[in-house]
């Protein structure tokens, strides 16, 4: 035991050394503060500047917004509302929406019989809800779609069941954007793919017409098309037979979603993989038995995500039908500023109008979003 | 044994075999379906072509581009070559495409600088930062962009009049007529420092690359930036001195009920770049955020092992890969932000297509109107994408 160091204690443990600081928190709000916010000289300087502006100009919305806000009026009397614009501590004047959400929603649409063009945003919204989830995504739907679309139709033209009779000049608002929208995309999509298919097809003709169609239409604003429905389809027919402007939109809207889509459709037949042509043809199934079973529900669950985004961007371009004069909620809400009491109240309607269009795109975002993350399941580990 | 015989990929090819006249053959099929599609819709344009011209024959309407050399009278407010409402609708529609032009180049360049800073913020290890931008981009995304213009629009008709016009710095003012900045009096020695400038962009690239190739080949670092200093600034501040040395600034003043000299941005303008820059913005965070998301984290701790420099790793190693996922989005994003500029019409600002939908309402001539219009954006479209093509073509990846 002789070679034992002296500087060793008698039991053989090490001499304790230095005391050291605890490591600093991982866990825990503080820890996470330090990480996220406070970690370097710069980061922390971000911040505080940040917060500074955020809280600032929350205050002063929250201000304009809701403390110092008019909700209502009585009798078109917007004296108050002017007054508060150009006061020292400015106020949102929300009357205006108070007084003509009715007309902003539905646009000139009989009064007494706003319950029907209600009903159709609300049987269109739950189409959607239905048509998002998984669990019913069977050949029924379809029979559902059908349904709920001759029902709105129903409702809104009447004429049955006791339903008095309305013209379509009288609709307007959220009820058009949606029927832009729906029947939009409805006739889009099936002609997206086919033409998705011709593009890919090994007859020259056909792929050369394809082609020429997606890319001419892609390369033009869709405002040019609005104005051809508007102007130059009544030229194209033969005398004596007129179709609404409605309707000329909408074919507009059709035929330049169908090429967007045509695109995106295209994406997902090219991402699979050739073996799967192959296999279908070994198998002997003919050439719409090897799309219909084998190629498209494959290609087209893959693109599902960017789907969902050109659906949202069409959402949103069907506000462009205000140009051409189609009374649609952004139309109605434009309208509704026309009137001398209301003028200057503009930015109050476009917010409110913002909301309903955000509510429809952020829950399709979202939606797309986490089907993206439920569909690539089993490639993350 | 003949050469071909032996060859294997001769063997793998089916023999061609003969054109049967039968259902069965699946050439035949593809004949006839596309001699049928094809004449489908060339049946169907040949009608729609017969319609229109009786229809234009009945309503009396001329057909021909002749009305462009006619004397347009419609005011136009901004324009970059000169005009009057005597000159031609073929001066007009040129003004329109330039204020087009004039707006999307303008509103690309912002949007992109826009769009990076937000993409890269939205990556920040700041939460706050990170926080804002993602709200950002997902509330700009979800509103259209129409509605955006209309409430920017409506935003700057609301200021105050000249007479209380918004001065947050000196000589700017912020009124319902637009934005008035202080502008340089211009005369020839600006015109030949400007050209300079050019001439010096030119070449400090040309020199640039000269340099980058004698370092390849003996591996001397060789500063750039002082040549590039004498090219970019040197010589311009020399053009402008022997040019006369200018120095005239005109300040915006008010007389009467609006402002005079200096520079105008008109409300129209002003709203439209706004609306289309942050819009368009939204879309490009996204697609840089993506793009750096794209490189891998090796790449980064790889290039940290080698012991270059955090600037010189984001420049050299993660930019370029990046570049190869962000450029071909990008494209579509640059013509959609042309094609949205389309949407100036509704605002009242004066691009192709607001002059061309006065011209055809003037003229009654639709189908030529229209044409135009089409003509004009399918030209700047393929332009744009012919030369993002040749871009991504250069950065892309070289495959064995």
């Amino acid at each position: 035991m002789s070679d034992i160091p002296l500087n060793t204690s008698v039991a053989g443990v090490p001499e304790a050394a230095a005391p050291r600081q605890p490591p600093a928190l991982t866990t825990g709000p503080a820890a996470w503060l330090r990480a996220n916010l406070f970690s370097s000289w710069l980061n922390t300087a971000m911040t505080l500047v940040l917060a500074y502006f955020i809280v600032r100009y929350a205050i002063s919305f929250v201000d304009w917004a809701f403390v110092n806000a008019i909700w209502s009026v009585p009798n078109n009397q917007t004296a108050a509302c002017r007054a508060l614009k150009t006061s020292p501590n400015p106020g949102a004047c929300w009357a205006v929406i108070t007084e003509k959400h009715r007309f902003i929603l539905f646009g000139t649409y009989p009064y007494e019989e706003h319950w029907r063009p209600a009903v159709v945003c609300v049987l269109f919204t739950a189409l959607y809800v239905v048509s998002a989830m998984r669990r019913f995504w069977r050949w029924e739907l379809a029979v559902v779609w059908a349904v709920t679309l001759v029902a709105i139709g129903i409702l809104m033209w009447g004429g049955v069941f006791g339903l008095s009779y309305v013209p379509q000049e009288r609709w307007g608002g959220l009820p058009i954007t949606l029927i832009l929208a729906t029947f939009g995309l409805a006739f889009a999509f099936p002609l997206a793919i086919l033409v998705a298919l011709g593009r890919r097809s090994s007859m020259p003709a056909i792929r050369v017409l394809c082609i020429a169609y997606v890319e001419l239409i892609r390369g033009v604003p869709l405002i040019s098309l609005l104005f051809m429905a508007s102007v130059m389809f009544p030229l194209f027919l033969p005398e004596g037979i007129n179709i609404d402007k409605l309707l000329r939109a909408q074919v507009a809207v059709i035929l330049f979603a169908g090429a967007y889509l045509a695109e995106v459709v295209r994406g997902g037949l090219q991402a699979l993989p050739k073996g799967q042509y192959e296999a279908a043809e070994a198998l002997g199934l003919s050439y719409w038995q090897k799309t219909g079973f084998i190629i498209l529900p494959q290609a087209l669950r893959l693109v599902i995500p960017p789907l969902v985004n050109t659906f949202i961007g069409f959402f949103k371009d069907t506000s462009l039908v205000l140009i051409i004069g189609i009374f649609d909620l952004l139309t109605a809400g434009k309208t509704a500023v026309v009137e001398p009491a209301w003028q200057g109240f503009g930015v109050e309607v476009y917010i409110a109008i913002s909301v309903i269009y955000f509510v429809y795109c952020f829950a399709m975002s979202r939606y797309s979003q986490n089907l993206e993350a439920e569909l690539n399941r089993h490639r993350v580990r | 044994m003949s050469q071909s015989a032996a060859d294997p990929r001769h063997l793998r090819t089916p023999p061609k075999r003969q054109l049967r006249l039968s259902w069965a053959d699946e050439r035949i099929r593809a004949i006839v379906w596309q001699v049928l599609i094809v004449g489908a819709v060339v049946g169907i344009v040949w009608w729609l072509v017969r319609n229109t011209q009786h229809n234009l024959e009945v309503r009396r309407i001329a057909t021909g581009f002749g009305f462009l050399q006619r004397e347009a009278g419609l005011p136009i407010g901004e324009h970059l070559i000169e005009y009057t409402p005597a000159s031609t609708y073929l001066r007009a529609l040129t003004v329109g495409v330039l204020n087009t032009l004039k707006v999307a180049v303008i509103g690309i360049v912002l949007a992109t600088v826009l769009g990076t800073v937000i993409g890269i913020a939205r990556l920040s290890k700041n939460w706050l930062l990170a926080k804002v931008s993602a709200v950002y981009v997902e509330v700009i995304r979800d509103v259209p962009l129409l509605l955006q213009l209309l409430f920017w629009y409506t935003i700057l008709q609301g200021l105050p009049a000249p007479r209380q016009a918004l001065n947050p710095v000196a000589g700017v003012f912020l009124s319902n007529r637009g934005l008035r900045l202080p502008f340089l009096d211009w005369e020839a020695g600006h015109s030949w420092a400007l050209l300079a400038f050019v001439a010096g962009c030119f070449a400090t690239w040309f020199y640039a690359r000269t340099m980058r190739r004698r370092r390849m080949q003996d591996g001397q670092p060789r500063p750039i930036w002082p040549a590039a200093l004498g090219f970019l600034i040197g010589l311009p501040v020399v053009a402008w001195w022997l040019g006369g040395a200018p120095t005239g600034v005109e300040w915006p003043a008010l007389r009467g009920f609006n402002f005079q000299g200096g520079m105008t941005i008109s409300p129209e303008y002003f709203a439209l770049l706004i609306g289309l820059t942050t819009y368009t913005a939204g879309f490009i965070a996204e697609i840089v955020r993506a793009g750096i998301l794209a490189v891998s984290q090796g790449q980064w701790e790889a290039a940290q092992a080698l012991g270059l420099r955090p600037g010189t790793v984001l420049r050299q190693v993660v930019l370029p890969q990046a570049l190869r996922v962000i450029v071909p989005p990008m494209t579509s994003q640059y013509l959609n932000l042309t094609k949205n500029s389309s949407l100036a019409v509704a605002i009242g600002y004066q691009d192709i297509v607001s002059i061309a939908n006065t011209t055809l309402n003037q003229t009654g001539q639709a189908i030529e109107g229209i044409a135009i219009i089409m003509l004009v954006y399918l030209t700047i479209s393929l332009s744009i994408s012919l030369f993002m093509n040749w871009y991504n073509s250069r950065i892309a990846l070289v495959e064995r």
